[in-house]
């Protein structure tokens, strides 16, 4: 089976790749990429790129699938729909369902639901502890056996520095990146959003800054201690951002990731005690929005990734103080990212980075977030123009819980290709592709 | 100035001008003298409806709302959390479209989350008033404060205003802060600093202040507020004991001497006597926290008159309006116990 992806622009940071470019895929892997004009094997499927950019797939390091246990919220197979309708070819699962991922049955579970549903490729994220009570270590060797990629307590903070040091030297053994969802719970306790002038006039209690950036500093510290991976999920405040960017020039191995609606929105947000606008960690202040620019501008965050945190209406639709924390991302992060590449903020061979090149690495994910020969035929298919309006009741995700429904954006995935097989076309494809093929017949 | 109030809901003091507040507190003002007739009633809400929704304790407020509906003729019902069926699980979302079902004309709303009466205005179609909602607002109280205070002052621009206590967890401080200073007083805040935060000064354009030292508050103050120290809040370790509050944060006659000769005490009631405030300067004669739960009828069927009267006919609009905006403020009928307008 072959497939030639024609007349695109490829981009792919891996190799130093941006040219217009064709690339051949067999059996769904990466065969080559073919100069403009090199002749082709005459047995390939031609898909046309046409004015549209070729990237590496696109991988979310952080969603929450609900499968097993809360599959009224989200199941792996509308879960996985959602990426590939928002370009993501593979998603990496919190451990956070019912039960917990701390166990190899488990792990093995979410594999199979994964490869049952073929669309995005599924990675579980292990439990960092026993049902992730922040007690016992996991059993992390039966759980990389099993497949999972990472491990994370994500959802809470790791409780204590004992504690994190001991996962971290032990995860270091089998060289499993620790994800930590930084948050000093002593100083985050009963929060529901950030604090600052807005919580004060909303007399809601706020989860001030310094929560996460005492444990971003303590994760560094740790990292430096024990010389293990670490990555610090959805990084929020400038502080956090301080203590990855001296981590990384003190040569640790710590990463950061930051998820769209961090710089997309900011605390103001919360005024109308909407609780699409609650997420945890909260919606910051613009000072920190500022410095997440900065960090995605310079290099320290190393990673876009959604959160992905599908709700019920129904739990939504509590008292702002009794929702659940969490929105929906998978379907318009890729949107939200061309926003920054609009605005001058990051190049597109920098989002490419972000979503692919990085998070490949960031949990080793070998042969993929590349187009090096023989790795996956995982192919993200961008246009960097396309101007659309996002329509929550289209969602492919089970729930509803957006603040971007009816917002609009320029740029969108609108191929997304899994081990050389398409497995999400954009509707108005056609369309799309035809006023590329006019746009470059007037151009000449 | 405003002479109409258009708004469906009463949700907080900071979504209002200060032309609407006004009109509030004029229209308040109007509805003082039928609580001083013999036959406290007026035909203005008759064959309306207005719930009271409490799912927080409340008797001061709770009775203060039904006796303002019962004075406009309006029938009220009361539905206190201990009766409810929120006990059973239902969300408050499903109790309110219940309730609405009853062709309610008004629904009155305590509740312990912020944001919760801005929930039910989105949701339903019965105007809303907030009755207090967690730390967030409590728009009447701050009403029946700034009638109080132009009661007594006769004006509320250019005043110097302390509120002392609790300013963290506390609604009426911040419907305060937004009433006194849209209408031009400066307001002065302080108290213990794990329950002053410093952003607190953040939280309007301009005539608001933090002091550390609640004498520095009082320095030159013409109207004093005390907040209630809640004493389940204790627990969470705010400061160290009720002693140490009431020594050093609480109000004593001597902090009076550095006020203004004719200063004013107020305080949203109910009182810890001995914490917060002083019996002395509770049951003194700068003490106006009687007059404030006697506006707080005034100020409630002002605004219950504002949003359940609907649509109604010319007809009746002629026979229940009251008079109109009152001519000049500060017409204190009388002066109490030798405070001077």
């Amino acid at each position: 089976m072959k497939l030639l992806i024609a007349n695109g622009y490829v981009i792919d940071p891996s190799q130093g790749l941006n040219a217009g470019m064709d690339l051949l895929i067999e059996d769904g892997r990466v065969a080559r990429v073919l100069d403009r004009g090199e002749p082709a094997p005459k047995d390939a499927e031609v898909f046309d790129a046409t004015g549209l950019m070729v990237a590496p797939g696109f991988i979310d390091l952080h969603v929450h699938l609900r499968e097993p246990g809360q599959e009224y919220k989200e199941t792996i197979a509308t879960g996985a729909a959602a990426a590939v309708a928002g370009g993501w070819t593979s998603i990496c699962a919190m451990p956070n369902t019912d039960p917990v991922n701390d166990s190899p049955a488990v792990t093995r579970f979410i594999l199979e639901q994964g490869e049952r549903v073929g669309l995005a490729k599924v990675f579980p994220i292990g439990a960092l502890t026993k049902g992730s009570g922040g007690k016992e270590l996991s059993e992390m060797g039966e759980l990389k056996d099993a497949g999972i990629v990472a491990v994370s307590d994500d959802g809470r903070s790791v409780p204590t520095a004992g504690m994190m040091r001991r996962a971290m030297e032990y995860a270091r053994g089998f060289d499993l990146a620790v994800v930590d969802h930084c948050q000093d719970h002593s100083l985050s306790a009963g929060g529901v959003m950030h604090e600052g002038r807005w919580s004060l006039i909303l007399g809601l209690r706020g989860i001030p800054a310094a929560a996460e950036e005492v444990d971003a500093n303590r994760d560094c510290a740790l990292a430096r201690l024990t010389s293990a991976r670490v990555h610090l999920a959805h990084v929020s405040t400038r502080g956090a951002l301080e203590a990855i960017r001296r981590a990384k020039e003190l040569g640790l191995r710590a990463t950061c990731e930051v998820a769209p609606h961090h710089w997309a929105l900011t605390d103001e947000a919360v005024a109308d005690y909407d609780t699409n606008m609650k997420l945890n960690p909260p919606l910051r202040s613009r000072d920190h929005v500022g410095a997440l620019l900065e960090g995605l501008r310079d290099g320290t965050i190393d990673a876009i990734a959604t959160d992905h945190a599908p709700h019920h209406a129904d739990e939504k639709g509590l008292e702002f103080d009794q929702a659940p924390f969490g929105i929906t991302g998978l379907e318009t992060a890729v949107g939200l990212a061309f926003d920054l590449v609009h605005q001058g903020v990051i190049s597109l061979e920098r989002l490419v980075e972000l979503c692919a090149t990085n998070p490949a690495r960031i949990f080793s994910l070998e042969e993929r977030g590349t187009l090096r020969k023989n790795s996956w035929g995982d192919i993200t298919i961008l246009d960097p123009d396309h101007q659309w309006t996002f329509d929550v009741s289209k969602s492919k995700s089970k729930s509803r819980n957006t603040p971007f429904d009816g917002r609009s954006f320029k740029g969108a995935a609108v191929a997304t290709i899994v081990a050389g097989r398409v497995v999400y076309l954009h509707p108005d494809f056609a369309r799309i592709t035809a006023s590329k093929h006019s746009q470059f017949a007037a151009g000449r | 100035m405003s002479t109409t109030f258009n708004r469906k809901h009463l949700l907080g003091i900071r979504d209002l001008s200060a032309e609407e507040i006004t009109y509030l507190l004029d229209t308040a003002e109007t509805f003082r003298d039928v609580s001083r007739r013999e036959i406290k009633k007026v035909p203005a809400l008759r064959g309306r409806t207005v719930i009271n929704l409490f799912f927080e304790a409340s008797t001061r407020t709770r009775t203060s709302f039904e006796i303002a509906a019962k004075r406009l003729s309006a029938d009220a019902v009361n539905i206190s959390v201990s009766t409810s069926s929120v006990s059973k699980g239902e969300t408050l979302l499903d109790t309110a479209r219940n309730l609405e079902a009853m062709a309610p004309d008004c629904i009155v709303v305590r509740h312990s989350m912020a944001g919760a009466p801005h929930h039910l205005a989105r949701m339903c179609n019965a105007p809303i008033v907030n009755a207090g909602d967690g730390s967030h607002e409590h728009p009447t109280q701050a009403l029946l404060d700034g009638l109080t205070i132009r009661e007594y002052k006769g004006r509320i621009d250019g005043l110097n205003i302390a509120i002392i206590g609790d300013i963290l967890h506390s609604r009426v401080a911040r419907s305060n802060i937004h009433l006194l200073t849209k209408l031009g007083a400066t307001v002065r805040v302080a108290g213990p600093g794990t329950l002053v935060p410093a952003e607190f000064a953040e939280l309007v354009e301009h005539g608001l202040r933090v002091e550390q030292r609640i004498e520095d508050a009082i320095e030159g103050a013409d109207v004093v507020m005390i907040l209630r120290i809640q004493r389940e809040r204790q627990n969470a370790a705010f400061f160290p004991s009720m002693r140490e509050y009431s020594v050093h944060y609480g109000l004593h006659p001597s902090h009076l001497e550095r006020a203004s000769r004719d200063v004013i005490v107020m305080h949203p009631g109910p009182i810890n006597r001995g914490i917060e405030i002083s019996s002395e300067i509770a049951d003194g004669s700068r003490s106006l926290i009687l007059d404030q739960v006697t506006n707080g009828i005034a100020v409630r069927m002002a605004v219950l008159y504002l949003l359940a009267r609907g649509n109604h006919s010319a007809h009746e609009e002629a026979s229940v309006k009251p008079a109109g905006p009152a001519g000049p403020v500060g017409n204190a009928k009388r002066v109490r116990k030798g405070i001077r307008a």
